[in-house]
């Protein structure tokens, strides 16, 4: 007996997936430099609303305060490459590792909220992250600060080339964040946690340790969150408290997409950041309008069709980008 | 005397966060929602009373008297019309709901009043003050604002425990499945409740918005302090809350006395100290 985690759609999803990661890949042969800032702006997206999605859709852990971990690595980027002199690409990873060691004292403090309340906990702790990072004057306080010449011109030598990294490096952080989903997915730990996504009861009368798997599950996400939030203020080049903890880019932007691409599924947060830039593209002078709308949006998808576009796919079609299924393969002895 | 003062100025204003505080355990205890927009509803009061005064020329406190029906009865169609359909097992819904409702609200003020910042004039009562002991003074406006405060939660425990319908709130909280069989039509009694809360919803936004300025975007943190300050207090305890709300307050003034940039971040560090060593609050008591 093995288990096969692949179907026929999953095969031509993941294909696809190979592809695309080629031509995107390739985009700074094809691309203007505009078309790759906002390919670069819709990988980030992809990312937070990705590791959103492993937090909010599989684990049951709702917060609206990752962008404490969006701002806590972008700060830390500053940190590092600022007043210890570390190369960018290096303090990337490093903001990764620091904030999976905060969120383990975080986490132990948001545990102790119930439900609902875990996810206002969440948004006073990122609320704590912003002042903290109001009251560090080196870094320009509250009113921010820039990325020095010495250290942008120390990247790259010309501004395009510059460019071209930060693209690749948004590409690989994205399809990192991916693979890595996908690969804990299938894992054991995957099992566990699509078992609490359909039934948090249950799988703890199965015996699924749910409040270690949790843990585990909002430290990877910490860390991915930050690796994230460090790539997003290097193409910014500026960071300020308001920019870097802003709950509407990182967190409302994030939960919008997630919901209407599909939450609890792989596919969801890309389907979704795809019409969410779709959106922006035509309707992003409506300003204030334009985020009304994506609310009336979200609440409609929340209570008509819950499992979001890529849940209406996989009713109709019964579609699965990704490998993830898992099915009891018994083989019978060979006759002959 | 200056942390006499100090500490008393945070007991007043931590009369108004236990109003925010109130509407948000109500709803709560009643039908375990979370409404993430409840900051939101607050600033919204504050809008309607600006309307309201403005077009009748009452005095904010004395607009109250339609302000407070008028959130009640956009509280019982919310609950009614949107709000019932998100509840369940499901922790997800009422709070994606919520969040976008926030949202909504938010940037429809902007639209409608723009992000400048207003303030409801109340007249001279705004500045009145009087000494209680020698160097100690009160305003009148904030020790007015801490009795209506008291009243409210008084006026809610009371409700709770003494009436038809506060028999009601606790019935289903306790069982819903189990009030339902009673005989109540439990989504009546969310509505009712959703009424409830958004009528000190009311009384709260004009209190705000007398004391201080408020622009669209201050409801997330009028949320913020809110749920502090009932976490603070422990869950389902109205009194509870008045504590937190008070503990709060106090946490914040002496902040603001020490660096005016700790003054939110000192209220956040006492809740999270609370909720490191007492978890339950300070005063636990299952009872609303």
């Amino acid at each position: 007996m093995k288990v096969a985690h692949a179907t026929r759609s999953s095969q031509i999803g993941t294909a696809l997936f190979a592809l695309a990661l080629v031509i995107l890949a390739a985009a700074p042969l094809w691309g203007d430099r505009q078309a790759l800032r906002l390919l670069a702006e819709i990988y980030t997206f992809v990312a937070l609303a990705s590791l959103w999605n492993l937090l909010a859709g599989y684990a049951g852990l709702v917060s609206v305060g990752q962008q404490a971990f969006v701002g806590f690595g972008g700060y830390l980027l500053f940190a590092l490459t600022m007043l210890a002199g570390v190369h960018p690409l290096l303090a990337i990873p490093i903001a990764g590792f620091a904030a999976a060691i905060v969120s383990v004292p975080v986490a132990a403090l948001m545990f102790r909220l119930r439900g609902h309340y875990f996810a206002i906990g969440t948004w006073v702790m990122a609320e704590v992250f912003r002042l903290v990072a109001a009251q560090i004057s080196v870094l320009g306080g509250g009113s921010g600060v820039s990325l020095p010449a010495s250290i942008v011109i120390g990247m790259a030598p010309t501004r395009t080339l510059r460019e071209f990294e930060t693209y690749w490096l948004a590409l690989v952080l994205v399809a990192g964040i991916i693979t890595a989903i996908v690969m804990l997915l299938r894992s054991r730990y995957g099992l566990a946690l699509t078992a609490i996504r359909d039934n948090e009861l249950a799988a703890r009368s199965n015996g699924v340790n749910v409040l270690r798997i949790k843990y585990i599950v909002y430290v990877i996400t910490a860390f991915g969150t930050a690796m994230v939030g460090a790539l997003i203020f290097l193409q910014k080049l500026r960071i300020s408290p308001d920019t870097a903890f802003s709950v509407n880019d990182w967190t409302a932007y994030v939960i919008f997409i997630t919901v209407i691409g599909g939450i609890g599924r792989v596919e969801g947060p890309i389907i979704g950041t795809v019409i969410f830039f779709l959106l922006r593209q035509t309707l992003a002078d409506l300003g204030s309008l334009y985020l009304m709308m994506l609310g009336v949006v979200a609440i409609v998808v929340m209570l008509w069709a819950p499992k979001g576009l890529w849940g209406l796919v996989v009713a109709r079609f019964g579609w699965q980008a990704f490998p993830l299924q898992r099915r009891l393969i018994v083989s019978t002895p060979e006759e002959g | 005397m200056n942390w006499v003062n100090i500490i008393l100025q945070g007991v007043l204003v931590g009369g108004l966060y236990a109003m925010f505080a109130a509407g948000l355990a109500l709803i709560f205890g009643v039908m375990r929602l979370v409404n993430i927009a409840h900051g939101d509803l607050i600033v919204l009061a504050a809008y309607v009373a600006l309307m309201v005064t403005s077009a009748v020329g009452l005095n904010p406190l004395v607009s109250l008297v339609l302000v407070v029906p008028i959130m009640a009865a956009i509280g019982y169609l919310l609950q009614r019309g949107l709000l019932n359909r998100t509840l369940g097992d499901d922790l997800l819904p009422p709070l994606l709901v919520t969040f976008g409702l926030s949202i909504i609200i938010q940037n429809g003020l902007l639209e409608l009043f723009t992000a400048d910042s207003r303030k409801l004039q109340a007249g001279s009562i705004e500045v009145a003050a009087f000494q209680a002991i020698p160097d100690v003074w009160i305003g009148v406006l904030p020790l007015i604002q801490f009795v209506v405060a008291v009243a409210v939660i008084g006026g809610l425990q009371l409700l709770f425990y003494r009436t038809a319908l506060g028999r009601a709130f606790r019935a289903t909280s306790d069982d819903q499945a189990v009030a339902q069989l009673m005989g109540l039509d439990t989504r009546r009694v969310f509505a009712l409740a959703m009424a409830l809360s958004l009528a000190v919803v009311a009384i709260a936004g004009v209190f705000l918005a007398v004391r201080a300025n408020f622009d669209p975007a201050i409801g997330p943190a009028r949320l913020i302090f809110g749920f502090e300050a009932v976490i603070i207090g422990g869950l389902g305890s109205m009194w509870g809350t008045l504590a937190g709300g008070i503990i709060l307050g106090v946490a914040q003034a002496v902040g603001a006395q020490i660096d005016p940039g700790w003054q939110v971040l000192a209220g956040h560090v006492a809740f999270l100290v609370v909720l490191a060593l007492r978890p339950g609050g300070l005063f636990p008591k299952v009872a609303a």
